[in-house]
């Protein structure tokens, strides 16, 4: 209920900016962040994690966010993906002001409308492939037993990883159980994937594995942030973002993304992959 | 999220734990089940002393001295103290409306012989009446009469223990036994009884008419006595125990009310229940802190519970789960652990009482009563030891609990 009042007035906050600056953008307008800020209190010591991070990002972008370690993507990916909350400035999810949400209102924002992908899975332990992927289902109201098992299943398909639907995260292969993680993200057909460095933890193989399954994910219209520290990576999406201290240093659109499929077919086949 | 998805996720994680979540249980199934059977056992015994008390007879009235309050040792002249007699007795019987029976009791112990057999037990010298007034029958032989009270004849009645040990297969019917070396014909032997309350052999006694135990086994010396009353209805009862504690001081110069003591059956239930009421509170005191000891085990196991799972917690708010979800799921992750414990421990309970009852040969009785109450305290446990954990659990920072290591 918030949700839609907050809604009404922020779209008449943004109505004059719509008309005159940019119209033909926000169509498709996604989110757009203006001078995002996250400072960190550690005792005396202020940690300026991200000092005024202004972007937006458009339905259907394959997104890659690249830099040194201790920049700021992860702090940057965590406020996208309502896990954290910014210290100033102001960000916009589908034209609802989310920086002045409340915890409660951030989670439905979690469940609703963003999937997130993590460098180590995080994957519920001694709980099947299919009970984790429903495990976003569980807490959105009104979705029938029957309802949760038909997403899970299709969204484990959409993976590619439906037969291992009863196995536990032990005894799936890293890649495996980052595919489980993305079905996890997308089983609530959310408005756009985040991903911090979801290949960190795999091999080259399984990495552009992982990397087909999102680009598949883009070619069916989904919107996609990814982080890596991996330049051949980053290579897979049309457009690439770099940090430095807490700011972007540059932003451009890939000419051309490398197709992880094209790739896979030209690594030399290994005998025990199934 | 429904309370019903809630609920689920907490059965599913506490499945996932089985041997951890059947330990923190074992602390509530211990607790109930010992609640379940201490109120057991007060409750049996409560109905056992009931019982016995109403096997006294029909509307009994004992009158006693009360040695606390009186002065006798110094009164020591027939008439004078406020030691009872005989003549007591026939007043009591004679002249006070609504008295059917009354008969004194004389109590002495004394060695008892047949053929090489020895015995040593009580033996109680009472009238005919004593027998209407308690009610009592014979397995075998008959009851002494009136007569033989009168002739002073040297009779008695021996209850089953006394048989057994003095006769074994023999059958004691118009034999002679010695008690204190003085002859008596066995007239019969008392239906047997069993034990009371307090764990005597009821049926280790030894019965004969007050006239001869007076003369013989008491030497004519004065003893104390008790007088045995039997009232002709309930109603009377009352207006009886009056009567005969104003007769008795009448009868007896210079003492006071409180030198007789004057109960009726309805004043020994009252104190017998007391004590059984009083037993019972202090065995379900008991049996309440192994189950409090136990809530605190659910508490122990859910804050570790907590602090193993804080990435699973982070997990489920990254992808949804609000603070409510969470505290939810482990409130009813620890009153499901404390019913269910309940349950099992009622069980236990019960087999555990049927088994005392059994080798205590007591009716043993679990009350409604207690079933509920060991279940809403099992649960009211669940949810204010559950309360603290949870509520860590839910709120904590989704950013901290995801990075926990
Ligand atoms: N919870 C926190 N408390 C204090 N400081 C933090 C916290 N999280 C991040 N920081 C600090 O903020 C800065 C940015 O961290 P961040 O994790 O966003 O970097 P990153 O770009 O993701 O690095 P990496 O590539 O190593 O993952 C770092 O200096 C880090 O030490
Ligand atoms: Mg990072």
């Amino acid at each position: 209920m918030p949700n839609k009042r907050r809604l009404k007035i922020c779209r008449q906050d943004r109505v004059w900016d719509v008309d005159s600056d940019m119209p033909e953008l926000d169509k498709n307008r996604l989110l757009y962040t203006e001078h995002l800020t996250k400072t960190y209190t550690m005792g005396d010591i202020q940690v300026h994690a991200l000092r005024g991070v202004d972007v937006t990002i458009n339905t259907g972008e394959f997104i890659a966010i690249m830099g040194a370690s201790g920049s700021g993507k992860t702090t940057f990916m965590n406020l996208l993906g309502c896990l954290d909350k910014p210290s100033s400035g102001a960000y916009f999810l589908d034209e609802i002001a989310v920086h002045g949400m409340s915890d409660a209102e951030l989670t439905v924002i979690r469940n609703q409308k963003i999937g997130y992908v993590f460098q180590s899975f995080y994957l519920l332990p001694r709980t099947t492939a299919l009970e984790n992927v429903e495990l976003p289902l569980l807490y959105c109201k009104k979705c029938s037993l029957h309802e949760r098992h038909e997403k899970a299943m299709h969204a484990l398909g959409t993976v590619g990883i439906a037969e291992r639907a009863k196995h536990f995260p032990n005894q799936l292969s890293g890649g495996q159980q980052q595919r489980v993680a993305i079905a996890r993200a997308i089983v609530n057909d959310p408005v756009f994937i985040l991903a911090d460095e979801p290949t960190g933890n795999l091999d080259t193989r399984t990495s552009i594995e992982v990397m087909a399954v999102f680009q598949a994910l883009h070619k069916q219209g989904k919107t996609i942030v990814l982080v890596t520290h991996e330049n051949d990576i980053a290579q897979y999406a049309d457009r690439l973002i770099s940090f430095r201290d807490g700011r972007i240093i540059s932003d451009k659109a890939n000419p051309a993304p490398r197709s992880a499929t094209e790739d896979l077919k030209l690594l030399p086949k290994l005998d025990e992959e199934d | 999220m429904s309370i019903l998805g809630i609920i689920r996720i907490a059965l599913k994680s506490l499945m996932r734990n089985k041997t951890r979540t059947f330990l923190t249980m074992l602390g509530i199934i211990i607790g109930v089940a010992a609640v379940i059977t201490m109120l057991a056992i007060g409750q049996g015994a409560k109905k056992i002393v009931e019982e016995q008390v109403n096997s006294m007879g029909t509307n009994v009235i004992v009158v006693s001295v009360n040695f606390s309050q009186s002065g006798s040792n110094v009164r020591q002249a027939a008439g004078s103290g406020n030691l009872l007699e005989v003549e007591d007795v026939d007043a009591i019987r004679d002249q006070i409306d609504g008295v059917l029976y009354a008969s004194p009791v004389y109590t002495t112990f004394g060695q008892l012989k047949y053929e090489g057999n020895n015995w040593r037990t009580g033996v109680m010298g009472v009238d005919a009446d004593y027998f209407y007034i308690r009610d009592m029958k014979t397995s075998s032989g008959e009851l002494f009469h009136a007569s033989d009270v009168e002739n002073g004849a040297k009779v008695c009645l021996i209850g089953k223990t006394v048989a057994d040990n003095l006769f074994g297969d023999v059958d004691p019917v118009d034999k002679i036994i010695r008690i204190r070396n003085i002859p008596f014909t066995v007239k019969g032997v008392l239906a047997a009884k069993g034990q009371n309350v307090m764990g005597n052999d009821q049926d280790d006694t030894v019965i004969a008419p007050y006239t001869t135990t007076y003369a013989r086994l008491l030497g004519h010396r004065w003893r104390n006595m008790m007088v045995l009353v039997s009232a002709e209805s309930k109603d009377a009862i009352q207006l009886v125990q009056q009567d005969i504690l104003d007769l008795l001081q009448s009868r007896h110069r210079g003492t006071t009310s409180e030198e007789f003591a004057v109960r009726t059956q309805t004043d020994l239930a009252d104190t017998a229940n007391s004590v059984s009421n009083t037993l019972t509170i202090l065995l379900a005191s008991i049996a309440g802190i192994s189950l409090l000891v136990g809530g605190i085990g659910i508490m122990n196991i859910m804050l570790v519970s907590v602090t193993e799972r804080i990435k699973e917690i982070g997990i489920r708010m990254a992808v949804g789960a609000g603070k409510r979800d969470v505290l939810l799921q482990f409130i009813i992750e620890a009153v499901a652990i404390s019913i269910l414990g309940g349950i099992l421990g009622i069980l236990l309970g019960f087999g555990a009482a049927k088994i005392v009852g059994d080798i205590m040969k007591w009716s043993i009785a679990v009350t409604p009563w207690s079933v509920i109450l060991s279940v809403g305290f099992s649960m009211a446990i669940g949810i204010f030891f559950g309360w603290y954990p949870a509520s860590k659990a839910a709120n904590l920072n989704l950013i901290d609990a995801l990075r926990y290591e």
